[in-house]
């Protein structure tokens, strides 16, 4: 009897145990599917670390405060972080995993074009979500991406509008990186001067490779083609740290931003952190967000991301801004959906708004690109940007550039009944191809 | 005129009656006086205006009190030093120092103590400012005592030419003893004259202004020809013209072959240090780019250990990267590649290997962002020989510290127990070792001495560009082209090699583009290697044979 109650006890004991394993690895299931993961892919190793550990920093620190307020839909969020290492190929693998492997509800992530061109399919065939925080050459619009950060007429075009109004410039200097974005870019700013009445002649285009360092006589060549009596801007698209030989050139070589104003679309407080920005004064920018812009969101923006990542010399920028916007709408976007399924995510997505970090409020359109403002600022001692010139309003990101032949009929929009990423309204016809 | 008179008629009276002139006349000048500082004073204060345009009227208001202070507040306002105060919003001077500003007031030149940098907000200018800051600032030091101050005002004026600019240069040129500044003076008349409706004074402008070669000259010669209808004055344009750019076409040719020199200097001083590992050794090193960013990173340690202290930190950068690099590369040559001679496929791969550990090593230890190494004053702008032709600082000296590590490894090879020792063993090293050489101690020697002058390079090169973990990979397909292509083994060779890429590279250039240029460069190298499989200068006799 002792010896039968002793026994009892035991296998009561065991199976209290037993139980006790079975809810605790009950509940740790039922915590993986309470959390919504948030997958980030950017490169933390390889040559373009230097930029995008940021960002996957920004988005981790968007995490936490989300977590902070409460998580998403009563769960927490978890960002899921891999490393695709600046190396395409590797990025359309990494994106798989974190579809296939991490079941992400949503990704933020990639910088270059090419590692956006390289995830791509797979985001289209695994019917994901990323969010691309990046200024970019666009002639693109996918279902399962955002684009937040600028197209080439949020960008480009009014920085040569500013030039040619506000400083009277005549001659133009398309300088770039041989890649994509510089190419294509640089196409769409030729075919927009020469829209403008530029004469062939007054147009100088120059490519250089990635990380260009002997900038002597190109430099030399644009001050003889700048000192041809005409006032004369240089547009760099040069990417990367070539930028820092460049403009030191151009110090030693004596010309200044008075003479020869150059204007970057690749150039922010992040790139200028590293440099001595003494021989950039008032050179030019053109982006959508600067860190010196005045404004109560932008200040507690740039207070969160200092406590966050605990050294207040850090500076913000403008792939930056462009995570916070994107995160706060996908958070708007999942609790109007009520759920965190892509199709439902992405219609909630269009008509979004979210703040500004220079004030106003930013919203999604049916192409997946925003509307923001345009900033042009100078480049100042302190290698922040002082604004000099901005849009009156918003500037909505066209998908599909109206200055190329190819694409000038062609418009996005992902609402019914068009629901296609590349329409031409001529042809009234989804045409599901690429243009160049 | 009137007083001298009164003195002559009554000495008595006058006395008195100057007394009340002059007593009238301090008067008048203490109101005037007042007056005219509270002039100043008001146009100082309206330099803080809301918006650029504002502020640009206000700096001419400045210049028309022809205040003794109104250049002194122009150029604080051009060098980013004009603040306002937050408390009351005077304009101020301020000098940084430890504690925040050291503050005057802007108007009077009155000491306001230090303020914290909180207490006080710069006035933002931009271009259009500068520029206008700059023309104001040359008028006012159209007069000053320095000749080259004084050229440069004239220069800023060239391209501004008007009735009030006229008459100011023409005062200028009626007392100015200095040619340089007279010539200039007088091309800028000649340049206001181009604007004559009188046909002979147009003519004899543009006679004036033959062999001109500022920019400005010459574009506005090219816009008259445009509009010209006498035909004298066009026979005379275009011969001026011509000659003009006969000369723009010379000194363009000497730009061009400084700039390939310079980018050959950069290439020798790339491939000096693998001339001695690749050339004298025929060790295959894919690691010498990152013993080059070593010395770069060394440099970079250095300044930031003697931080202020810009030109002696380059002064100990260059021993200091030797050692480092040195001490690198003997580890290597001990650690990995004396196993490896005579497997040079196996040394290659070795090295490769080592080289990304190095770039690793350096992204975790330092940082994966590049870093900034800064530059002494006298290395930038550059030196002017004329208006057409101008070489920068920086350029010059790298062109001549290369020469000088040159013609240094030079001599250690041939003048030094230790390069005698070093060309024995690549030459013959059983015989050497026969005569009681230490092969071993002198390959590890060799090694090192090669991937100190890699660092070397290295300290030059953080002067020119980026200083990152990826910088040596830039310079390693590079330094190999100049040794095969110069000749293996032979200093001479790598040297003649270096600088006739480098200008064969600029001279292709401005036609084929950068990208282009460096792919006709390497396919000329490889064409040239076929049929010259030693390179330039070959070495010669029974050790070349194996």
């Amino acid at each position: 009897m002792k010896m039968k109650l002793s026994e009892n006890k035991l296998l009561h004991r065991m199976m209290g145990a037993a139980a006790g394993v079975a809810l605790g690895l009950m509940t740790q299931a039922v915590q993986a599917a309470d959390t919504i993961k948030v997958g980030v892919l950017h490169s933390l190793s390889g040559t373009m670390a230097i930029s995008e550990t940021t960002l996957k920093d920004t988005v981790l620190m968007l995490v936490d405060q989300q977590n902070a307020k409460g998580g998403l839909l009563g769960k927490k969020l978890e960002a899921v972080v891999v490393d695709p290492a600046s190396n395409w190929p590797l990025f359309a693998e990494k994106a798989r995993e974190l579809l296939e492997k991490e079941k992400v509800d949503v990704v933020f992530g990639c910088w270059t074009s090419v590692s956006r061109k390289s995830v791509l399919p797979v985001f289209e065939e695994l019917n994901g979500l990323l969010f691309y925080p990046v200024q970019y050459e666009g002639e693109e619009s996918s279902k399962n991406v955002f684009y937040t950060g600028a197209a080439p007429n949020q960008q480009a075009i009014p920085a040569v509008d500013y030039l040619m109004n506000d400083l009277g410039v005549k001659r133009w200097v398309l300088a770039g990186t041989d890649y994509v974005y510089p190419r294509t870019t640089n196409k769409i700013l030729e075919a927009y001067l020469k829209s403008k009445g530029v004469a062939e002649k007054d147009i100088m285009i120059n490519y250089t490779p990635f990380g260009h360092s002997d900038w002597q006589n190109i430099v030399s060549d644009i001050n003889k083609f700048g000192s041809a009596g005409k006032k004369t801007a240089v547009v760099s698209t040069i990417n990367g740290d070539a930028n820092v030989p460049f403009y030191k050139e151009l110090g030693n070589q004596e010309i200044s931003a008075e003479d020869i104003p150059v204007v970057a679309f690749s150039v922010g407080e992040e790139e200028l952190s590293g440099i001595d920005t003494a021989p950039l004064v008032g050179h030019l920018a053109a982006w959508n967000y600067f860190m010196s812009v005045d404004d109560p969101a932008n200040d507690a923006f740039i207070e969160g991301w200092h406590k966050f990542i605990k050294d207040e010399n850090r500076v913000t920028n403008d792939p930056m801004e462009a995570h916070v916007i994107g995160f706060d709408m996908w958070v708007k976007a999942v609790g109007k959906a009520g759920t965190t399924d892509v199709d439902a995510v992405e219609q909630a997505m269009i008509g979004m708004t979210a703040p500004n970090m220079t004030g106003g409020m930013a919203v999604m359109n049916k192409n997946h690109h925003l509307s923001k403002p345009v900033l042009i600022g100078e480049i100042q001692e302190d290698g922040q940007f002082e604004v000099v010139w901005e849009t009156d309003g918003l500037v909505a990101g066209d998908a599909w550039s109206d200055f190329l032949p190819a694409s000038k009929d062609v418009i996005a929009d992902w609402t019914a009944p068009i629901k296609c990423g590349n329409y031409n309204t001529k042809t009234k016809s989804c045409s599901g191809q690429n243009y160049e | 005129m009137f007083l001298p008179r009164l003195v002559k008629r009554s000495f008595g009276q006058s006395w008195c009656l100057q007394g009340v002139r002059w007593l009238l006349a301090l008067l008048l000048f203490g109101v005037t006086a007042v007056a005219f500082a509270a002039d100043f004073d008001a146009a100082v204060q309206s330099l803080n205006g809301e918006n650029f345009t504002v502020k640009e009227a206000s700096i001419g208001d400045v210049v028309d009190t022809g205040h003794e202070r109104s250049s002194t507040v122009l150029e604080s306002m051009l060098n980013g030093l004009l603040y306002y105060r937050k408390s009351d919003g005077r304009m101020v001077i301020v000098a940084p120092v430890e504690q925040g500003y050291q503050v005057q007031d802007a108007a009077s030149g009155e000491d306001l103590g230090v303020l914290g940098k909180r207490k006080v907000r710069k006035i933002a200018i931009n271009n259009a400012l500068r520029t206008s800051l700059r023309n104001a600032l040359a008028r006012l030091s159209l007069s000053s005592t320095e000749r080259d101050v004084r050229y440069a005002a004239v220069q800023e004026m060239l391209g501004t030419m008007n009735k009030d600019s006229r008459a100011l240069l023409e005062d200028r040129l009626a007392m100015e003893t200095d040619e340089r500044v007279r010539d200039l003076l007088g091309t800028a008349l000649a340049l206001y004259k181009l604007d004559s409706q009188d046909r002979d004074v147009r003519l004899q402008a543009v006679q004036d202004l033959d062999g001109s070669i500022i920019p400005q000259v010459r574009n506005r010669l090219v816009g008259l020809l445009a509009s010209e209808n006498d035909a004298e004055i066009n026979r005379v344009l275009k011969q001026v013209l011509g000659s003009i750019d006969a000369r723009l076409q010379l000194y363009s040719l000497a730009e061009t072959a400084f700039f390939g020199l310079s980018l050959g200097s950069v290439l020798l001083l790339a491939a000096i240090g693998l001339a001695i590992t690749f050339g004298v050794m025929g060790v295959i090193n894919m690691a010498h780019g990152e013993l080059i960013m070593l010395g770069a990173y060394t440099t970079y340690l250095v300044q930031s250990a003697l931080p202020g202290h810009v030109e002696l930190s380059l002064l100990v950068a260059v021993p200091a990267a030797f050692m480092v690099s040195g001490a690198f590369g003997i580890a290597i040559e001990r650690g990995v590649i004396r196993f490896l001679y005579g497997r040079p496929l196996e040394t290659l791969l070795a090295t490769f290997g080592i080289s990304l550990i190095l770039q690793q090593l350096v992204r975790s230890t330092i940082s994966a962002q590049n870093v900034t190494v800064s530059n002494p004053n006298w290395m930038s702008g550059s030196l002017h020989i004329n208006e057409a032709f101008s070489l920068t600082y920086n350029r010059i000296y790298i062109l001549i510290f290369s020469l000088v590590v040159f013609f240094a490894l030079l001599a250690i090879l041939k003048k030094t127990s230790l390069g005698l020792q070093v060309r024995a063993v690549s030459q013959n090293r059983p015989m050497a070792k026969a005569m009681g050489i230490r092969s071993e101690w002198v390959d590890a020697m060799t090694f090192g001495l090669g991937s100190g002058i890699a660092g070397i390079a290295g300290v030059a090169l953080s002067q020119l560009t980026n200083v990152g973990p990826n910088m040596g990979q830039s310079y390693i397909i590079d330094s190999f082209m100049v040794v095969v292509f110069g000749g293996v083994g032979n200093l001479w060779g790598t040297m003649v090699g270096a600088m006739s890429l480098g200008v064969a590279n600029k001279i292709l250039e401005p036609w084929s583009g950068a990208v282009l240029a460096k792919i006709l460069v390497l396919v000329f190298i490889i064409l040239f290697i076929q049929k010259r499989p030693r390179g330039l200068f070959p070495q010669q006799g029974r050790a070349a044979e194996h």
